[in-house]
């Protein structure tokens, strides 16, 4: 009579048993937290444990599992930022760096080409005017023997630049293939360094992905407000060391060839005009940190790598007296006067900095500067109260949704209805076991589905009791009638839940943010339903029958 | 006999084709009107969907719209809507204002220093005021999401239209998925004739209903296929009154389950997701109706081939020949 093997049994235990298990520690989220957060800072510090810390760890049974369901923005508060990377950017500065190439190759068949000027373009297209028409050709030539092959796996065997002509002028721009590799390049530099950003700051598990070809989503839980986090990333911290040429009021002011008029970042009115080639820029420094100068006001010191150091010694040697500018993405910080050839490598930068301005130019320079500007999409700020009322709320709501449901489950099918809802209860622990192990993210949206899964589980408990009774009016034998129960409603349940299942794939796979997480646990909740909905109903049912062995039942 | 919750009777021979022309008359008309609504009034689109800031604000003090909005007079936004929420759920003095702005130049997000501005006005009014959320979403963004969620839309229907095609019959794949529709549209329609605020979670919600009233569909079907093999010469329209009264039981429960369940998070699930479970509400209820008044229907019009001579010398290669149960 129901008779199902032992191991399959043993299986479906097993399983319910593990549910309820891994479950167990959301229902006691701060402890657990308290603890996992101990467990970290003391692998962190070598083992090392404070008394606050092994209260902590004491919080929470360390032999029972410890995943958390995460909690998602919504339900947390925190920062979200959806930035764009402006990857064209760095084509433009390649076909910056490239002129002084161009020319000096030229320079070496002036005979043939001519003079050579450089003509106004549009960012990232280098545009030469050649003087003499007929060299044109061997002018094409020694630019395109500047070109390398382009290092990435699609692109093998073209070479990074496009050379042209136009009537007297060679046109020169990044080729295709080169610019695909340049963007994955630039995207992977920009996480890395919001992520040591991010990182620096030091909150828990931020995200930092990739989104399509040029974006990337920052999702930083416990940070106060979007814009804060914004300051954090959104500056390119590109720091050059450039001579200075001279120092004007007029914003207008010519600069000159080669030389940029940059506004002074704390005198009003004030203009430097520096040279663009800088003397040493940040990526030679190897350490910054906040500082004090002497007359105790904050400041940042630095020090330079070897290379970096060699260039900025022989650079003061050779000017002292002379003014140089701390030029700060594209705003002069402060353009003291050598007073001495500064050997060694280190140094400080002052300014009218505060406290928090000085560390946080430290931390910016230290993670380096970003390869690209970035343009901010979206964004969002949820206040940890906002997220703490809806997790509330949302507990409330499902409680009272569990209650409801299993009340009238139990009104409809009496001890089978038990049996549902016992499979019910166990439904919930699955769904939260697996959100736990797989390390998934629980939002509002995703609460929501959960309640809505409480609905729809005790469906194919539904279908299978209705054909049951059905079956039990066609006097087939109580054991029978079950069987085919389960049976004759199985091809419904299959095709109805798969149809959700279908719907779920498409909102994870298309969705953004919360729904993502809806989609999850819309998904989860469907499997999990269905498990215990069927075999673990199917063997409390089998049990029951074993035991009791009734001549006749009530559905 | 131990007393049991009947909500329908143990045998019921319903004529589910009777008023036709009245439930599925009824189902067309209101499709109409929600087209017309959509198309008239227009949805109530969220910042997700059109750009823009919202600011949700939260404040001991009892919240004067009036002077909220002259508070904000003459600060460099555009377009300004400040709405009062009200829940259950709120503490005795606890005052949540939604205010959604847009900036001089429409479509665009109102920038950081506006904003500070905004907020500064509204603190100066009420000092008690607190900005619990804060969200900016930039026209680039809120273009791409309208087009992956229609994408969705279509994808999930697609696809839903396939495996029913593949498990069933054609005719069953194109009945359950204009069901489908009738249920998505006409929940869009509420949603435009109430002005109901429609963003993100809202496509969310219309997607779950694809799911869900497709799941009721397919119980009914199911039905029907079995009793189409049982029942090999009885009238088509017959043998779907015996499969709708068979199913009808489980019909009403699963749905009151559903509604009972969506319901606790209608009332008790706090205002940020209310949009969203009503969206859910009304499309179990409707999938409910269509699965019974529309998706059938559909299939009757249409019309199904349950011969079981073959044809063009070819064994019958539908669903209902051959089949030994």
């Amino acid at each position: 009579m129901l008779y199902s093997p032992l191991w399959k049994r043993l299986l479906i235990l097993a399983l319910c048993a593990w549910g309820i298990v891994a479950s167990l520690p959301n229902l006691f989220y701060t402890q657990v937290e308290a603890h996992n957060d101990a467990t970290t800072a003391i692998a962190a510090n070598a083992g090392v444990a404070t008394p606050e810390q092994t209260a902590d760890l004491a919080k929470w049974p360390s032999f029972l599992p410890s995943a958390l369901v995460n909690l998602g923005l919504d339900l947390r508060g925190g920062a979200h930022l959806l930035a764009e990377v402006q990857v064209a950017d760095v084509y433009a500065q390649r076909i910056d760096s490239l002129w002084p190439d161009v020319r000096d190759a030229l320079r070496d068949v002036r005979d043939q080409v001519g003079a050579v000027r450089r003509m106004p373009s549009v960012p990232g297209v280098l545009r030469v005017s050649v003087g003499n028409a007929d060299g044109m050709a061997v002018a094409v030539a020694k630019v395109q023997a500047l070109a390398s092959p382009v290092v990435s796996l699609t692109g093998v065997g073209q070479k990074d630049l496009e050379v042209t002509t136009e009537g007297q002028e060679i046109v020169v721009q990044l080729s295709e293939p080169e610019r695909v590799a340049t963007d994955t390049r630039t995207m992977q530099q920009s996480l890395e360094i919001i992520r040591r950003r991010v990182d620096a700051v030091g909150t828990r598990e931020p995200t930092i992905q990739r989104e399509g070809t040029d974006r990337i989503l920052i999702q930083v839980p416990g940070l106060g407000s979007a814009a804060e986090l914004k300051a954090i990333i959104g500056t390119t911290a590109k720091l050059t060391f450039n001579t200075v040429v001279g120092r004007t009021t007029n914003p207008a002011a010519d600069p000159g060839p080669r030389n940029s008029l940059l506004a002074s970042s704390d005198e009003k009115d004030v203009y430097y005009i520096v040279a663009d080639e800088p003397v040493v820029s940040g990526e030679e420094l190897t350490d910054a940190q906040p500082s004090f100068d002497q007359n105790s006001r904050p400041a940042v010191s630095f020090k330079f790598n070897v290379s970096g150091a060699r260039k900025f010694g022989e650079y003061t040697s050779a000017n002292i007296g002379q003014p140089f500018a701390i030029v700060l993405d594209d705003k002069v910080i402060s353009a003291p006067t050598i007073q001495s050839a500064i050997q060694g490598g280190s140094g400080i930068i002052t300014g009218n900095f505060t406290l928090e301005e000085s560390t946080n130019l430290a931390v910016l320079l230290r993670a380096g500067a970003l390869p690209a500007k970035m343009n901010f999409l979206e964004e969002r700020t949820i206040g940890p109260e906002l997220g703490q009322d809806s997790i509330d709320a949302g507990k409330k709501a499902a409680v009272i949704g569990v209650v409801a449901v299993s009340l009238f489950m139990l009104a409809s099918y009496g001890l089978f209805g038990l049996f549902a809802n016992i499979a019910l209860v166990i439904n919930m622990a699955l769904i939260f076991a697996v959100l736990s192990s797989i390390g998934g993210t629980l939002t509002l949206p995703g609460i929501a589905g959960i309640v809505l899964t409480i609905g729809m589980a005790v469906d194919a408990n539904v279908l299978v009791y209705e054909r049951i009774r059905e079956e039990l009016r066609v006097h087939k034998t109580t054991a029978r009638a079950i069987e085919i129960g389960y049976e004759r409603a199985m091809s419904a349940i299959v095709d109805a839940n798969i149809t959700t299942l279908i719907t779920a794939a498409v909102l994870f796979f298309l969705g953004a943010g919360p729904v993502r997480g809806f989609a999850v646990t819309l998904g989860i909740g469907i499997i999990t339903s269905v498990f215990t909905a069927l075999l673990v109903t199917r063997l409390i049912i089998s049990v029951w029958f074993n035991w009791r062995k009734p001549s006749e039942i009530v559905v | 006999m131990a007393w049991r919750l009947r909500l329908a009777p143990e045998k019921t021979n319903f004529d589910f084709f009777r008023h036709q022309w009245l439930t599925f008359g009824g189902s067309v008309l209101l499709m109409l009107a929600a087209f017309l609504f959509w198309g008239t009034e227009g949805l109530n689109y969220g910042i997700d969907f059109k750009g823009g800031t919202t600011l949700r604000t939260d404040s001991s003090q009892p919240i004067d719209v009036g002077a909220y909005r002259q508070a904000m007079n003459g600060l460099p936004v555009g377009d300004v809507v400040i709405t009062e929420v009200f829940d259950p759920s709120f503490r005795a003095d606890q005052h949540v204002a939604m205010i959604r702005l847009s900036s001089v130049e429409a479509d665009q997000a109102v920038s950081e220093t506006d904003l500070a501005a905004v907020k500064a006005a509204l603190t100066n009014l009420d000092p008690a005021i607190k900005f619990v959320s804060e969200e900016t979403v930039g026209p680039k963004v809120s273009g791409e999401l309208v087009y992956t969620s229609i994408l969705a839309m279509v994808v999930t229907s697609v696809g839903i239209m396939l495996y029913i095609w593949m498990r069933f019959e054609w005719q069953f794949a194109l009945g359950g998925v204009l069901a489908l529709l009738h249920d998505v549209f006409i929940t869009v329609g509420i949603f435009a004739f109430f002005q109901i605020k429609f963003d993100l979670t809202i496509v969310a919600a219309l997607l779950t209903i694809l799911g869900y009233s497709i799941n009721d569909t397919v119980v009914v079907f199911d039905r029907l296929r079995e009793n189409l093999v049982k029942y090999k010469t009885m009238p088509l329209r017959d043998v779907m009154n015996l499969s709708v009264n068979e199913t009808l039981s489980r019909t009403i429960m699963t749905s009151l389950t559903t509604l009972l369940a969506v319901g606790s998070m209608m009332v008790f699930g706090g205002d940020v997701i209310r949009g969203f479970s009503f969206a859910i509400f009304m499309g179990v209820l409707l999938g409910t109706y269509s699965s019974v008044y529309v998706a059938k229907n559909i299939v009757l019009m249409i019309g199904l081939d349950r011969s079981e001579k073959p044809k063009n010398g070819k064994p019958s290669d539908h669903e209902f020949a051959n089949i030994d149960a």
